[in-house]
């Protein structure tokens, strides 16, 4: 899922400078799990910035929307007739969905959008994926190299993995020592004696913005102008 | 055939020395110059570091090029932290161009350890991928792309072991995929801890690599405990066992244990079989070079 935290309410106030109609939007999905954007987050932050107003004489109008999915617009509903502010609890994606759904809107981003990763326990959470849009997990016992090595090394690890931990922080395994360990367990070191040559990163985020197609999900171009003929 | 003077002296089977130099944080450049030249004769040939610990410093290369016109044989060191694919490439025939002929490939420290954490760090390739490219150039003539070079660099390439590194008994097996990438000569992280290093030398001698690679040992003079301690606790993949540490605190002279204690390393290092060579790192303390190697009896 994509992990997010909330911004600091003291950056969001500095955003809101003008406001008058504010609506705080959380998301069930992905930064309601991480505990950043849900419904309950969203009613918390309603609450301050009432309270906020209240105490500085803003003269806020707030109110709280919490839908499905913020980043299908098809979610996006509930959202209708809502004028001035919102502020997203929705990962980057839900924002930029709703601000090209609601263009008189003017969305504010309520948090950070960090990664895209998994509960690692109780309100931590791990990044696991880089996006890449070339997979070898086949060839890393599982661990992603290029999302959890601090170097994205291919060939890992490096000179500043000790006892588990990465040289960046005591707080960061050392991936390839789970890589290490887990294909040693398997009895398929082997599969670290090739060399992995240098990753094509077109398909990553430095060939440019992607644009994914599913061919069989997305109607042809016939399909497509027999329906707007229709 | 031997492209640098490096590799005649360790294709011929002598001892060889090498020795690094941080580059300066300025453009100071007479200063450079100055320190070259009383280093000279000190070693075979000398690493000039780049970007040392995240660092900014003069560019190996300029400081490359400098030695060379002050009569020293660099050894470019080259991270990918800093640099994708196409300066890799672009510096290594700059660089040969200008009569750099050893490089260096590692990794680098990550940025978040150096003075301007801010930065966004490269990693395109990595070191072993680094060593596969460059060598590639050199042996078929061609850029990473498959484009003929007519004028391909002559290198000798080298590469970084850490015996010190975890998960350990990987660290042979990681040496060996830097030799089968490209890798002629390695230099290790300091040694300190000899007992680790030798059970690393055994592990290399297990598959061989000590017949296809030249190993050059690091060593450190240390001028205090607290010297000791902070190669400990602040550098990246370092090992300082407690004998170390407590032999430099009590003595009278740390500056003279520190410098008994390389020397005597060196001695140890020497009589290891597979070892070809030791790399001295004696940052800020460059002046102890030409005593260390002489009564080490290791001066070229």
């Amino acid at each position: 899922m994509i992990i997010a935290e909330r911004k600091p309410l003291s950056e969001l106030l500095g955003m809101l400078e003008g406001a008058k109609d504010i609506t705080v939007l959380g998301c069930r999905s992905c930064t309601a799990i991480c505990l950043a954007g849900g419904e309950k987050e969203a009613k918390e932050l309603s609450e301050a910035l009432s309270l906020h107003s209240e105490l500085q004489g803003k003269g806020w109008r707030v109110a709280t929307i919490t839908v499905e999915r913020a980043c299908e617009k098809e979610f996006l509903s509930p959202l209708e007739g809502s004028v001035g502010t919102l502020i997203s609890l929705a990962c980057g994606v839900g924002a930029q969905v709703v601000q090209a759904m609601c263009p008189e809107l003017h969305v504010l981003p309520g948090v950070n959008t960090t990664s895209m990763g998994a509960p690692e326990g109780m309100g931590v959470f791990l990044e696991q994926c880089a996006g890449c849009g070339d997979c070898i997990l086949h060839l890393t016992a599982g661990i992603c190299p290029i999302a959890r090595c601090a170097k994205s090394l291919l060939n890992g690890p490096c000179g500043g993995s000790q006892d588990g931990r990465c040289e960046i922080s005591p707080d960061t395994p050392c991936a390839w020592e789970q890589i290490v360990r887990s294909l040693e367990a398997r009895g398929r070191l082997d599969l670290l004696e090739a060399n992995i040559p240098p990753k094509d990163w077109r398909s990553s985020r430095s060939g440019g913005p992607r644009r994914t197609v599913n061919a069989e999900a997305s109607a042809g171009e016939q399909q497509k102008a027999w329906r707007e003929e229709g | 055939m031997s492209v640098s003077r490096l590799q005649a002296v360790l294709d011929d089977g002598r001892f060889g020395v090498t020795a690094e130099i941080g580059p300066p944080r300025s453009c100071d450049e007479e200063g450079l110059r100055t320190l070259a030249r009383r280093l000279k004769g000190c070693a075979h040939a000398f690493n000039l570091t780049d970007n040392q610990g995240a660092n900014v410093r003069m560019s190996s290369l300029a400081a490359s090029v400098l030695c060379l016109q002050e009569g020293l044989e660099p050894v470019m060191q080259m991270t990918c932290r800093d640099r994708n694919r196409l300066a890799m490439q672009s510096d290594v025939i700059g660089a040969c161009a200008l009569g750099v002929r050893n490089v260096l490939c590692i990794s680098g420290d990550h940025q978040v350890l150096g003075n301007q954490p801010q930065a966004r760090n490269v990693y395109d390739l990595d070191s072993i991928q680094q060593l596969m490219v460059l060598r590639r150039m050199r042996d078929e003539a061609v850029n990473w792309a498959g484009e003929e070079l007519s004028h391909p660099p002559q290198l000798y390439l080298g590469a970084a072991a850490n015996p010190f590194a975890d998960p350990f008994e990987f660290r042979a097996l990681r040496l060996a995929k830097k030799v089968s990438a490209g890798a002629q000569f390695v230099q290790t992280q300091c040694v300190l801890d000899l007992e680790r290093f030798d059970r690393f030398m055994r592990l290399v001698r297990e598959r061989g690599l000590q017949d296809r690679v030249h190993v050059l040992a690091g060593v450190i003079p240390l001028r205090s405990h607290k010297a000791a301690l902070f190669m400990r606790d602040r550098i990246a993949g370092m090992r300082v066992p407690h004998s170390v540490i407590d032999r430099l605190r009590q003595a009278s002279d740390p500056r003279e244990e520190g410098i008994r204690l390389c020397v005597e390393t060196i001695e140890a290092l020497r009589g290891m079989e597979g070892v070809h060579g030791v790399h001295i790192t004696a940052i800020a303390w460059e002046e102890v070079l030409p005593r260390l190697v002489q009564e080490a009896g290791v001066r070229p």
